[in-house]
């Protein structure tokens, strides 16, 4: 299978004052279509760093990310909106889901900022049945209309997979989605990600957990900010 | 969408908007009332110094007037775009009744009531015979006298309120009008104890033209009569001033300009007669030309208050900056994940700036709704506030203003309203790009502290 992400000698350094603190030194890695990777390491070996440079949220000091031969450093404004909206889909520890916004238009939510309003307007009937469908899958049927504060940990957590995959992204990137949940709701949690991944989505795990690890079909250890195959 | 949806939530979730939707509504609220009263004012006052003159007043700036002013007005009578002619005389003058020894400055008006009321507001402006305006100088209790109309505020008492408490009908007042006559080298007619020319002449009645300066000086008495008093019958008969009205739907520019044509070869054809040389005082003016004088200072108050509301506008858009930016700084997380998902900077700007246009549009709309509201109801509430509590937005024994303008001017309230809106746009520039130009990881990272 072909890597679909290339990460080169990634280094990333956070300035501490008169201090520099080296969190990546050096990462080199490949990720292969259709893969479940996992990401494990120590708190604070970097991990959550490594997936948000994976991802554009964040850029590396040094060291460059190709994400299907496209180099991550050149996109910029309207494109790299566009990677982090069409190409990768996140799923955070905190869930990160817009209290205002109810579970279906949260989801719904990344759809409506890839298209304008008359773009959404076209799209929107085809979208709203993918949404209700992906919700239907996670198991929150009932809970299209609640707020994400009126909902557990795991249904928050579905969620925000139901809203990382409604654009159909080619890479889930996933930072420790079982972190802030009971061993039962993670347990769930990562049952859906193994559903996905049999069906074919690639998906890239953070997790401090090695029990979790079990589950992937790879994983790599970060340890002092470098790369170790397991 | 979600930037519209968004922009609604937090619109309507966020308590701290209330404060600046209210800041905005004071603002407007204020503005409204204030610029509503304040051009009502101004443009009563217009208003009554335009009736006060006609649409055209050809003046001389000397006391001495000017000379050949009859085949001038016949041949204005005869032009299509001419409504009425009406030659007048100004003087100063002294007023005081016989056998007293008090006396007071008068300003001196010669017109035919038959043409100046037509040409001017002056018929109006009558108590007595504001429908017979022709019979202004024949008093109701004896026609075979000579009468005069003595401006309002000389002759009739006011209420505490402001009313006028006229008699039913005017009281037979004998008033002695004196002049000083002038040759037509602006020199004293005559010498010694003889220089002042009198005239005794009867209250007929009252004119109140809502202008202080013109209500408390003038008396208006016949125009053969004026010029025979101020000396301006020989040799040469002369005038002041000449009002003319346009027909309707005549510009005032162009029936200035018409007027000043016809003038200037008016003044050729007599410059060489005796006493052409007085035209060189002469000006043809619209009637704001010839009141700028009295308008001009409060245009200029208008100005400032303008000016002042603009600093008002400022402390609007600084309200809703603190506000917007008090929002962004605690939606640092919703910004991280917006851009997370791939929302770009213009939708996250859009989302912010949605926020300051609602908040524009509801604080407008409520401040303009009060306004109004006020405005309609203002008058009843200064009658009970000075009912009840003796309290009067102007002291009306003292000043010559009637009811509070509260005219709405749809311009005026479209025109506050859209500023509100912009002057939002504006406070939430700032905050809505510093919203949209957040680093994702930043805001997530420190969100999950």
């Amino acid at each position: 299978m072909t890597a679909i992400i290339k990460a080169r000698e990634i280094h990333k350094s956070y300035k501490m004052g008169k201090s520099t603190l080296d969190v990546l030194r050096g990462v080199d890695l490949s990720v292969k279509k259709g893969e479940f990777l996992v990401i494990v390491g120590a708190s604070g070996s970097g991990k959550s760093t490594l997936l948000h440079i994976l991802g554009a949220l964040d850029q590396p000091t040094k060291g460059s990310v190709e994400f299907d031969g496209i180099r991550l450093n050149t996109l910029w404004g309207r494109k790299l909106d566009r990677f982090r909206n069409h190409t990768v889909g996140f799923v955070f520890q905190f869930y990160h889901l817009l209290n205002e916004l109810s579970v279906l238009e949260n989801v719904l939510a990344p759809a409506m900022a890839s298209t304008g309003t008359l773009g959404w307007l076209t799209v929107r009937k085809r979208t709203i049945n993918r949404a209700e469908k992906l919700l239907e899958q996670f198991g929150l049927k009932d809970r299209l209309g609640h707020k994400p504060y009126e909902l557990s940990g795991g249904e928050r957590q579905r969620t925000a997979l139901a809203r990382a995959l409604i654009n159909q992204p080619q890479v889930l990137l996933a930072d420790e989605p079982t972190g802030n949940l009971d061993s039962r709701t993670g347990s769930g949690i990562l049952e859906s990600l193994s559903t996905l991944h049999q069906a074919g989505q690639t998906i890239v795990m953070v997790t401090h957990d090695e029990r979790i690890a079990g589950r992937a079909g790879r994983v790599i250890r970060l340890t002092d900010g470098r790369v170790q195959e397991i | 969408m979600y930037k519209w949806i968004l922009a609604w939530r937090y619109f309507r979730k966020r308590p701290i908007t209330l404060l600046a939707v209210a800041a905005v509504a004071l603002c407007v609220f204020i503005v409204v009332v204030v610029m509503t009263v304040m051009n009502g004012l101004v443009g009563e006052f217009r208003e009554k110094n335009h009736l006060y003159v006609g649409d055209c007043v050809i003046s001389s700036d000397s006391l001495v007037g000017f000379g050949y002013y009859e085949p001038f007005v016949d041949q204005l009578i005869g032009q299509p775009f001419v409504e009425a002619v009406s030659p007048v005389v100004r003087q100063v003058g002294l007023l005081t009744q016989p056998g007293q020894t008090w006396n007071m400055g008068v300003e001196i008006v010669g017109v035919d009531p038959r043409f100046h009321a037509r040409a001017t507001g002056f018929g109006d402006s009558l108590h007595f015979r504001s429908d017979t305006p022709d019979l202004a100088f024949v008093p109701l209790y004896d026609s075979s006298l000579e009468g005069c109309v003595v401006g309002i505020d000389k002759i009739v008492r006011r209420s505490p309120d402001g009313d006028y408490l006229h008699d039913p009908e005017p009281y037979p007042f004998t008033l002695i009008l004196s002049s000083f006559p002038l040759n037509t080298r602006g020199l004293p007619t005559r010498v010694g104890t003889d220089m002042v020319s009198s005239r005794t002449f009867y209250y007929s009645d009252n004119s109140h033209s809502g202008l202080v300066k013109v209500d408390a000086n003038v008396v208006y008495i016949p125009l053969d009569r004026a010029q025979t008093l101020c000396g301006m019958d020989s040799p040469l008969r002369r005038v002041n001033e000449i009002s003319i009205s346009f027909r309707p739907g005549v510009s005032l520019a162009h029936g200035v300009a018409q007027v000043q044509t016809l003038w200037h070869a008016h003044v050729a054809a007599h410059r060489d007669q005796p006493g052409g040389d007085l035209f060189d005082y002469v000006a043809v003016e619209s009637w704001q030309q010839n009141r700028r004088a009295f308008i001009a200072p409060m245009e200029k108050e208008q100005t400032m208050l303008i000016l002042l509301f603009l600093m008002l506008g400022i402390i609007t858009v600084f309200i809703v900056f603190v506000v917007l930016y008090m929002i962004v700084s605690h939606s640092g997380r919703d910004i991280g994940i917006l851009r997370s998902i791939g929302a770009p900077t213009g939708g996250v700007v859009v989302v912010f700036e949605g926020f300051a246009i609602l908040t524009g549009l509801v604080g407008a709309a409520t401040g303009a709704g009060a306004g109004m509201l006020f405005l309609w109801r203002i008058n009843a509430i200064e009658d009970w506030l000075h009912r009840t509590r003796g309290w009067q937005l102007w002291d009306r024994s003292v000043y010559a203003i009637g009811d509070i303008p509260n005219q709405i001017d749809p311009v005026l309230i479209a025109s506050v309203f859209g500023a509100a809106i912009i002057a939002c746009i504006i406070g939430g520039l700032v905050p809505s790009l510093k919203a949209g130009l957040k680093r994702p990881v930043e805001t997530l990272q420190v969100s999950q502290l």
